[in-house]
């Protein structure tokens, strides 16, 4: 057993898969097709406590498998997205600052000018007033599933605040008192990789790198996802997406873009991916004018 | 050794395969090996897969980690006998960047003294020199130069607010001097804006034509990166992009050279600007490592591609970035004029091409980057 907090004999989550194989098949009743390496990720982050950390391209799903994984073990799902200066104001809590005012000032009105600092200041510092960012809402209403997104977007000391949270899931506030989940949330981090990430967070993780998904099982995405989709028009787009993904484009296509292609065709009524559909409704998948020029002018390769 | 499975105690083989993985140059600690061991009991160790996976996620860190993962899980499970597959230390590599500078290293200690008596005059005048024509012992002194030199990051405005005497009202701080005043909003406390470091990333072209610069830049590289650690991007550009960051990082000069040296492959090859430069800009710089940074390529633009390519890629990087710099140690020299090929390219999209041949103007360039 891991040494740290997380390991140990704690309550289980509701539904609680006895394989990899078992956690797949609950994720595909909820449209998501994990392949085996994601299934034994997510079993092994359920199983060891331990958060699971999600790197590779964009659109390879990362942010889904979390979606996924909340609904498949009917646990609410709680998301912080990463950005830029985030801080634990942000991220944890926040105190209501303008209810407290009011509050004070109804307090001076009410008690007629004998206010207690200690007592006023102590009805300020409630539940009441506190505002639960994402961070402290899974401490409180875990066990739930908690997606830290693109957390390659945060600055690196938003990393080592996190690394407490992870290690001890508590956070003391401290006008209020410690928080403690009596259930570690299972913890989903995504990153693009736009930079690196601590090791030391990383030590804390599993980690798994979330590739583009092989041929068959995006044709099986596509026809899971787009409902009433053809077989040929769904093999005709994944083979045409995947193609684009060796094209050395500005911006290779994810399964999300698959996915919008395919729901762009449906709409328009075709079951065929032909060359004037596909220059049509190219925009759904490409989003750089360099890339589009690129794939119109080699359209006929791109259909095979 | 064959499959962990066959014997009572499987143990020491996961251990093994975990001190192999570390020989390939993974970085499985014991806290990683703890956390494998952990996972191994969760899963069904008879099947290969799980087996796989298990370790895949315990043990790797990074995607560079992966092949060298499985290479080694399918020689150690495959039952052949754990032999190193591969030294720790390929010994056929060369640090080559170390061994530029070892040729001053070498010089006797006892002339330090009276060298150093004279260094302030000699200062002055080294700094102006041009690396690329510098004898070792000078080489030797521009180093602890070079060390001395502060640089200070750009900053930009951070999402953050710190107490200020103007800006705006800092409801918090204000009401917690209510407080202490019994109620009364005596004093309005406001708060500004915090700044932050601007990230920079620095490109240095180690081609075989910049080859009596590189080593210079790559030390000015260093101390760029020791100034703040975590805002700085090293990498090198030639036939292939290679990221020195980590080795960088490392306090002691003479180790983060021989580092990088033993990272960069490239070293003193040819040249595929354009090329590499695409390979940054899709796989860290698009991504965000370039996006609002201070760029500073370091390069002659000599480039055998076309240099349309090289020309477009720049001109991605200038939509990307903050600011731009292009450093051609050749743009110091008397009578440069900016007519190669891969200069021209990038001349429109770059926001200052700046000399960078000698110490005084890598000093230059710290202030332009200061100012960015």
């Amino acid at each position: 057993m891991a040494s740290d907090g997380t390991a140990g004999a704690v309550p289980e989550a509701p539904a609680s898969p006895g394989s990899p194989d078992e956690l797949a098949g609950l994720l595909e009743g909820t449209g998501y097709l994990a392949d085996p390496g994601i299934a034994t990720a997510a079993f092994l982050a359920l199983r060891m406590r331990r958060p699971l950390f999600c790197e590779g391209e964009p659109g390879t799903g990362k942010t889904s498998l979390a979606v996924a994984l909340a609904e498949a073990l009917e646990l609410p799902l709680i998301r912080l997205q990463c950005h830029e200066g985030i801080d634990a104001g942000q991220a944890l809590y926040e105190w209501d600052f303008p209810r407290q005012l009011l509050h004070l000032r109804a307090l001076e009105a009410a008690e007629g000018g004998r206010l207690s600092v200690d007592a006023a200041e102590q009805s300020l510092y409630t539940e009441r007033f506190l505002l639960a960012r994402p961070l402290l809402q899974a401490l409180i209403c875990a066990p739930c599933v908690l997606l830290v997104d693109e957390l390659d977007r945060a600055d690196d000391e938003f990393e080592a605040f996190l690394l407490q949270l992870l290690d001890e899931n508590a956070v003391t506030i401290p006008e209020y008192g410690e928080v403690r989940a009596e259930t570690p949330p299972l913890v989903v981090l995504t990153s693009n990789r736009t930079r690196e990430v601590h090791d030391a967070l990383k030590r804390r993780c599993l980690y798994h790198w979330v590739e583009h998904p092989g041929f068959e099982r995006e044709v099986a995405i596509l026809r899971r996802r787009i409902p009433g989709i053809d077989e040929r028009l769904a093999r005709q787009l994944t083979e045409a997406v995947q193609r684009l993904r060796s094209m050395e484009l500005l911006k290779p296509p994810g399964v999300a873009e698959a996915l919008d292609w395919a729901q762009a065709l449906t709409a328009l009524g075709k079951d065929e991916l032909d060359a004037e559909t596909a220059a049509t409704t190219l925009g759904a998948v490409l989003k750089y004018s360099e890339d589009l020029d690129r794939v119109r002018a080699s359209l006929d390769s791109l259909l095979g | 050794m064959s499959t962990p499975a066959r014997g009572d105690d499987v143990l020491p083989g996961l251990v093994g395969f975990a001190a192999a993985l570390r020989e390939a140059g993974l970085r499985c600690d014991a806290h990683r090996v703890q956390a494998y061991l952990a996972a191994v009991e969760q899963v069904d160790i008879g099947d290969p897969r799980q087996l796989y996976w298990a370790g895949r996620v315990t043990l790797c860190s990074e995607p560079d980690d992966l092949p060298r993962y499985d290479e080694a899980f399918a020689a150690w499970f495959s039952g052949e006998s754990p032999v190193r597959r591969r030294p720790t230390l390929p010994v056929s590599v060369q640090p080559r960047i170390a061994a530029l500078a070892a040729e001053s290293t070498t010089g006797e200690n006892t002339a330090d003294d009276e060298r150093l008596s004279v260094a302030a005059s000699e200062a002055e005048v080294l700094r102006e020199r041009d690396l690329a024509e510098l004898t070792s012992a000078e080489r030797r002194h521009l180093r602890e130069l070079m060390a001395k030199l502060r640089p200070v990051p750009a900053v930009r405005p951070s999402l953050r607010y710190r107490p200020a005497r103007r800006g705006r009202l800092d409801a918090r701080r204000t009401l917690r001097a209510m407080l202490a005043d019994g109620g009364e909003p005596s004093r309005l406390v406001r708060s500004r804006r915090r700044t932050r470091p601007r990230k920079a990333v620095l490109l240095v072209d180690v081609s075989g034509s910049m080859k009596p610069y590189a080593d210079s830049l790559l030390r000015f590289a260093h101390v760029v990166v020791r100034g703040a650690p975590s805002d700085v991007e090293v990498f090198t550009l030639g036939t292939r992009l290679t990221r020195v960051t980590r080795q960088l990082r490392q306090r002691d000069p003479e180790r983060a050279m021989l580092d990088a040296g033993r990272a960069v492959a490239d070293f003193a090859g040819g040249t595929r600007l354009g090329e590499t430069l695409r390979v940054f800009l899709d796989r860290w710089g698009q991504r965000g490592m370039a996006r609002r940074a201070t760029v500073v390529i370091f390069s002659d633009g000599w480039e055998r591609g076309d240099a349309s390519l090289l020309g477009e890629q720049v001109a991605r990087l200038r939509r990307l970035a903050h600011r731009v710099f292009w450093v051609n140690p050749h743009a110091g020299h008397a009578g440069y004029e900016p007519v190669q090929s891969g200069i021209t390219a990038v001349l429109p999209y770059v926001d200052r091409l700046l000399a960078g041949h000698s110490l005084a103007t890598l000093e230059r360039l710290l202030r332009e980057i200061a100012h960015a």
